[in-house]
């Protein structure tokens, strides 16, 4: 049997009741969303299941916490070759095991553990590669097996990564969840047990918190560790799994959690009233967007592209279908992200210009066209029928009849990268904050073949040379400038009607302070504390 | 009556194949496989999708695909589940106590509620408070689950503050699980304000998941009785001068209750239907949430898996329940 005095502030009679003796024990109760599939980010592909592996592990390198800049992790400092091929990650010493029932950990972070975590997912004859599952998405995902040459042990303290290719976005990727630092003598005293797969329930990480107990579908509860980082200013972090909006909210009210995701639409205004509650926002790191198929007429022609991007009003789209969840686009990169080109102005909504430019381009009295519309809300787009409806109306001005086209959702986003569609919305979330992730995987010619990412098969070879310049360059000034000569192109050509991004909102009590949203949409409690 | 339970056990065969075979098809039926549901707008490489579907048995045509898992069944193999890779009835028994406390605190609110209403409805027939009773479980029949369970929780939890908002027990305890039946386990360990504070987590939950079985042994109740009460050996009864209690709870109650007893039993199934509702509000880690997830995940040997051993359950209940009969009266017993 185990009682653990959580402390104060869950506003429950019962709990002040018994509260008394632990004083200042600070204890934040998350409401999360949903269940994790398990305690490894390198297995998952879901927001929820990385929230509950953040708090343990640690990268090599780490996102500063509320942005996309990449910051020292377990390594203190890297280096990169001449050619651009071979980094070399020089690791901070000091970086303690969580230690767990059962293992006690004799050593710190170092090579072995660096080594061990990559290889699990890369190499088939890691005894860990087929463990859990073994299905590595996001590794994959990323193309670090075409990308990885080797990972070598220089010293106790020192690995080299050498690539295949130059790589500039792959400092990034390393600071994604899935690069997540595991224990290689963890692993080997699990496997001794013969319980390989514990590693995957029970984490041992070097990160700000201890994994302390998972009641399933119920509590996740960790402790405070004092590692390589200072000690959090919470004693414990505590997620609630709670997956109703409005239930999350009640609970806010009461006082039985301290910070929720995902609010309703709906209660936003009101809990923009609650004196107890803040209500925090951000654009999420994402894009919606309707793609032309340029490869289909009449959508070869430019000036048709550009006379739809006219003829739809952006601003009661957004209005209506975000309900204040979302802001209109004009980049395909969110504003979050860095190289973002504030210079850039849309188009106007300009129906009698939009019609003028279909004239020019023969089409005096219109034409007909599909709209291919998502038949499930995704993240960066609530309402797509609903979207699809607005626009279909917008159009019908210009004397453009489009049929509204939807299919099931696998059978959709296969059907669009074929390229069978004229019109087709999509969107993206980002995975790794660098540009390249938009504007190389959306937009590139090599991902305009018929399966690939780039829908609207729109292939410009000097945008093209230009994100693959950036890519190949790892100074971050000189990439920006190429970016945003990227997004000035893009918007000329029009391959989109770029849409909206949408907002992000969490609701925080008053009680606490130092959170920041992030913007990969994860959520990190490091540096919070509570009043 | 060995008999007759075996005739039963007999039925329950096909019953469970049935059940095997529906749950099997229709969750292939719902568009999107568990991996087209976990790859997103990101896309898989033909040769991982290739991949992948080997490794979880897709790529077999549907009919070897539901072979193997009546085998696996018959030889008590539920599958691992496809996300969590764990046993699919470890989990499944990790979460039931929590469904079944849930379950029976609710058929006990109903029972000892609707039932008394019920007769007292009955034999004041045609009074306000019959008109009363019929007309509240007319209503609590045909509540939406989900709303109910809003309201209440906004009432009660919010504007009152007089319970707490979901879950099962205060963040404050953590109590390892020895039967699951946090009742239990909290005065196994002797923790008395956990318990209070697991009462307490109950109350919501138990109300809203017994609102609709609680109306439908109250209307049941009352119709029994009432065709009870019109039955000769009642006038005789009373002929005889036995006074009215006796009358109403020996000679009229044992022989109405027959039919109720057989709406309860099958109320267990609505209870562990509801309970998929009921536990995603009050965010109770039950089975309910867990086969929720299990869709939205297309988490086929956990849905399966859940569903055949819910159906278990209530196939056990009304097996229990068609017993008992026997006990309330001999004639069926004699009739078998």
């Amino acid at each position: 049997m185990k009682r653990i005095l959580l402390g104060a502030g869950l506003g429950m009679a019962a709990a002040l009741a018994l509260a008394a003796p632990a004083q200042a024990a600070k204890t934040l109760v998350y409401c999360s969303e949903g269940s994790p599939e398990n305690f490894n980010p390198m297995l998952n592909t879901t927001g929820t299941s990385f929230d509950v592996s953040l708090p343990v592990y640690n990268n090599l390198v780490q996102f500063e916490y509320g942005g996309t800049k990449v910051i020292p992790g377990l390594a203190e400092s890297w280096t990169v070759s001449e050619d651009g091929l071979v980094y070399t990650f020089k690791l901070r010493r000091g970086a303690k095991w969580h230690p767990t029932g059962g293992f006690q950990p004799t050593r710190e972070a170092n090579a072995d553990d660096v080594i061990f975590s990559f290889e699990r997912q890369w190499k088939a004859e890691n005894p860990y590669h087929k463990v859990s599952g073994g299905s590595y998405d996001y590794f994959n995902d990323m193309a670090m097996p075409d990308l990885l040459k080797s990972i070598e042990k220089v010293d106790d303290y020192t690995v080299r990564f050498t690539l295949n290719r130059v790589e500039a976005p792959f400092i990034a990727n390393l600071a994604m969840p899935f690069a997540a630092i595991q224990s290689k003598e963890y692993g080997d005293f699990l496997l001794s047990k013969g319980t390989p797969e514990k590693i995957d329930q029970v984490p041992v990480g070097t990160g700000p918190f201890q994994f302390v107990a998972y009641q399933k579908d119920a509590v996740i509860r960790y402790k405070a560790f004092e590692g390589w980082q200072s000690k959090p200013a919470l004693d414990n972090l505590v997620f609630a799994i709670t997956p109703d909006a409005a239930v999350r909210y009640a609970k806010m009210k009461t006082g039985e959690c301290h910070i929720m995701p995902y609010p309703n639409p709906a209660d936003l205004e009101a809990m923009k009233k609650e004196p107890n509650l803040q209500l925090m926002e951000q654009e999420g790191l994402n894009v919606g967007y309707l793609a032309f198929n340029v490869t289909k007429k009449p959508f070869d022609d430019v000036r048709v592209r550009r006379a739809i991007n006219m003829a739809i009003d952006k601003k009661a789209i957004v209005e209506a279908v975000y309900q204040g969840a979302g802001v209109p686009a004009k980049n395909p990169i969110p504003p979050t992200m860095w190289s973002y080109n504030q210079a850039i102005e849309d188009y106007p909504f300009d129906q009698a210009r939009a019609k003028q430019l279909l004239t020019e381009a023969g089409h005096p009295d219109g034409f007909e066209t599909d709209l291919w519309a998502m038949p499930v809300q995704r993240p960066y787009n609530p309402n797509a029928k609903r979207m699809a409806e607005m626009m279909q109306a917008d159009l019908a001005k210009i004397g453009v009849k489009a049929k509204i086209v939807q299919y099931e959702w696998g059978e959709y986003r296969k059907r669009l990268q074929n390229g069978d569609h004229q019109l087709g919305m999509l969107g993206w979330t980002g995975d790794n904050g660098d540009p390249d992730n938009f504007l190389h995987v959306l937009l590139g010619c090599e991902a305009a073949r018929p399966g690939g990412s780039n829908i609207s098969k729109w292939c410009n070879k000097e945008y093209d040379d230009l994100v693959l310049q950036a890519k190949r360059t790892t100074d971050i000034g000189a990439r920006t400038k190429l970016y945003e000569q990227a997004q000035v192109i893009f918007k000329e050509e029009a391959p989109w009607f770029t849409t909206a991004h949408s907002v992000v909102h969490m609701v925080l009590s008053n009680k606490v302070s130092g959170y920041k949203m992030d913007p990969f949409g994860v959520h990190r409690f490091a540096e919070v504390d509570m009043k | 009556m060995l008999r007759f339970i075996l005739t039963r056990l007999g039925l329950v065969i096909p019953t469970f194949l049935g059940i095997t075979f529906l749950t099997f098809l229709l969750i292939r039926l719902v568009p999107g496989d568990p991996i087209e549901v976990r790859v997103g707008e990101r896309g898989i490489a033909p040769e991982r999708l290739a991949e992948l579907r080997r490794e979880m048995g897709l790529d077999q045509p549907l009919w070897q695909q539901f072979l193997d898992y009546v085998g696996n069944v018959l030889s008590g193999d539920l599958g691992t589940s496809l996300v969590t890779r764990n046993s699919v009835l470890s989990e499944f028994a990790t979460l039931f106590p929590a469904t079944l406390e849930l379950a029976f605190c609710a058929m006990l609110f109903s029972v000892l509620i609707g039932l008394p209403a019920g007769v007292l409805a009955a034999v004041k027939r045609g009074s306000w408070f019959d008109h009363g009773v019929m007309g509240l479980s007319l209503t609590g029949y045909s509540m939406p689950i989900f709303w109910w369970g809003l309201l209440l929780i906004l009432f009660f939890s919010v504007q009152l503050g007089l319970t707490p908002v979901s879950g099962r027990l205060d963040l404050l305890y953590y109590i390892e699980p020895v039967t699951g039946f946090m009742l239990i386990d909290t005065l196994l360990v002797g923790e008395t304000d956990a318990f209070w504070s697991a009462l307490r987590h109950l109350i919501l939950p138990t109300i809203v998941l017994g609102t609709i079985p609680l109306a439908v042994v109250a209307r049941m109740t009352r119709s029994a009785m009432l065709e009870v009460l019109s039955e000769d050996y009642i006038r005789t009864a009373r002929a005889k001068g036995l006074p009215q209690r006796r009358v109403i709870g020996l000679h009229a109650l044992r022989n109405a209750l027959i039919p109720v007893v057989t709406v309860i039993g099958l109320q267990v199934g609505t209870l562990l239907g509801g309970a998929i509702l009921t536990e995603t509000i009050f965010s109770w880690p039950g089975v309910g949430k867990w086969l929720i997830e299990s869709i939205n995940r297309r988490d086929y040997p956990a849905l399966q898996g859940g569903v055949l051993l819910i159906a278990t359950a209530v196939i056990a209940v009304n097996l229990i329940v068609d017993l008992l009969y026997g006990v309330f009266n001999p004639r069926i017993r004699h009739a078998r």
